[in-house]
């Protein structure tokens, strides 16, 4: 399986992925700074900020558009409960 | 609301006026002394204020805040004594829970030519409180640390303060008067109709008792809004609820340092880490398990274990050594099919403080069933602390293979703990 690697930037730490793991699932258990609510793409709190590999995360979905569009994220902002990892990138908390 | 404190919310006297607190600045909030329990969760025992502030510059006026909507009436007296509604050029939204938003609906109403300032994580939740419609469209402007609104001699600046403790949350700063308008920063639930600190009751325990309710959870976004705030040459603090702060307000920016800080990372050595154990034993077999779990994760060098029996202590000083600990080791018996009760006790007493990137681990002696070790493995998990390894259950009395292989555990797991030192890439497999 395609593996990728998404570094922490906030705690300094690197995990090693299969390629479309999401993000939320890495940040929980790594115990990385990012703040969830509810977990479905709704509330924008896990916002976070794409320092490098923007585009090797999916792409986001309309209604994660929308819900970006409502929080003002800047340009390289994403939901982390929603952003799956395609391949190497390094997140921090928006 | 108890008896008593129906009487105490009848006696409520001057109503209907503003009280001046620094030049153009007034409080027009409103008090709640009757109020015993706040948010279901929070107890007060002279109940609270919802302050709300109005600055009055050259140009217009502007309202910083309301209040909860059974409040409104004496809001709406008390901003009457001071301005008319047409000279309302600013509403700013600190926070947006409904005990600071529920005169805001009325308000903008009143004022319909005012713009809302809020900050940018607040949109969401600004449209949920005003439900918009295509026919009722919502205007306001969305702002952050740097950007400022001038009322003609008086500027207001924003300070993005987030998770304090919304997303929303912002504080707003009044440069000329040196006034800082923290919303629930720096706030507590304390109703004393005097209002400033230094003419109230003493409210220490209800300020601390509010940061560890809170603030605490976030206190990693307390030290950034600190590094905000220290810097400002403040004169007086002008928090959502209990006392306005006049009287020396840096005090309580440097007891919120203090409450943010962890203390045992000031007595520990610099890299080392902490591994805590806490059991329940019924026959002492557990309580062996421990002991050699102990010795095991003590051979590693770095790491400082501590051992409790949590029959010989009370929940909250565990809650703070959990906070200032790296991992967390739960030890129970199983007594039918479930783990002993204070180890629940304890487990559902850690939503006040932030367990991210803490490890986890379970282990128990049991008699004939066991189910112990995964429930509490389970719950560790959905705290969403790791556990990087497999719980440990032995049979009744420990032999001395079956306590060496506690030691390997305690080993395995201070293994686990300085594996995970930064900087080092770590496989998701591993991360349990």
């Amino acid at each position: 399986m395609a593996k990728a690697k998404i570094t922490f930037s906030d705690i300094e730490q690197t995990v090693n992925v299969p390629a479309g793991t999401r993000v939320i699932e890495v940040s929980e258990r790594i115990g990385a700074g990012i703040i969830y609510g509810c977990r479905e793409g709704d509330c924008g709190t896990c916002m976070m900020h794409v320092e490098e590999g923007w585009n090797n995360l999916t792409e986001p979905s309309v209604l994660e558009e929308k819900v970006l569009r409502e929080n003002m994220a800047s340009r390289h902002d994403r939901l982390a409960c929603q952003a799956q990892i395609l391949g190497d990138c390094k997140v921090k908390p928006a | 609301m108890s008896p008593a404190a129906s009487v105490i919310a009848r006696d409520r006297s001057d109503q209907d006026r503003a009280v001046e607190v620094a030049p153009g600045v007034h409080w027009i909030g409103a008090l709640d002394p009757g109020l015993r329990t706040f948010d279901i969760i929070l107890r007060t025992a002279n109940g609270t204020t919802y302050n709300s502030y109005l600055v009055r510059g050259e140009e217009g006026v502007a309202v910083i805040d309301t209040v909860k909507a059974e409040f409104a009436e004496d809001f709406f007296a008390r901003l009457e004594s001071v301005a008319r509604y047409d000279e309302i050029r600013v509403i700013v939204l600190n926070h947006l829970e409904p005990d600071h938003t529920g005169a805001l609906p009325e308000l903008m109403r009143r004022a319909p030519q005012a713009q809302l300032y809020i900050s940018k994580r607040a949109t969401p939740m600004l449209k949920a409180l005003l439900k918009p419609r295509d026919d009722r469209p919502l205007t306001y402007k969305t702002v952050g640390t740097g950007d400022e609104v001038s009322l003609g001699g008086r500027t207001l600046r924003f300070l993005h303060t987030p998770f304090l403790h919304w997303p929303d949350t912002q504080c707003t700063w009044l440069a000329e008067e040196g006034v800082l308008f923290s919303g629930d920063v720096f706030g507590c639930h304390h109703c004393d109709a005097r209002l400033f600190n230094d003419l109230c009751g003493d409210f220490r325990f209800a300020f601390d008792y509010y940061y560890a309710h809170i603030m605490r959870p976030f206190k990693g976004y307390v030290v950034d809004a600190l590094k905000l705030i220290e810097p400002l040459p403040i004169k007086l603090i002008a928090p959502t609820h209990g006392p306005i702060l006049r009287d020396r307000p840096r005090r309580y920016v440097t007891r919120y340092r203090e409450l943010s800080t962890p203390s045992l990372a000031e007595r520990i050595d610099q890299g080392e880490r902490s591994l805590i154990i806490f059991y329940m034993s019924a026959y002492g077999s557990t309580a062996r398990m421990a002991e050699a779990i102990r010795a095991g994760a003590e051979e590693a060098g770095g790491i400082r274990v501590s051992l409790y029996d949590l029959e010989g202590g009370e929940i909250q000083p565990f809650v703070d050594l959990i906070e200032s600990a790296d991992a967390l080791v739960l030890g129970s018996p199983t007594i039918n099919g479930d783990a002993a009760k204070p180890i629940w006790d304890l487990l559902s007493s850690l939503a006040v403080i932030d367990l991210k990137g803490k490890l986890g681990a379970a282990f128990g002696s049991y008699g004939w069933t066991g189910e112990a070790v995964k429930m509490i493995e389970d719950r560790l998990r959905g705290l969403k602390l790791r556990v990087p390894v497999a719980g440990l259950r032995i049979k009744l009395i420990p032999t001395d293979e079956e306590l060496e292989e506690c030691r390997d555990f305690g080993r395995a797991l201070a293994g686990a703990l300085v594996r995970g030192e930064q900087g080092r890439v770590i496989d998701f497999a591993d991360l349990g």
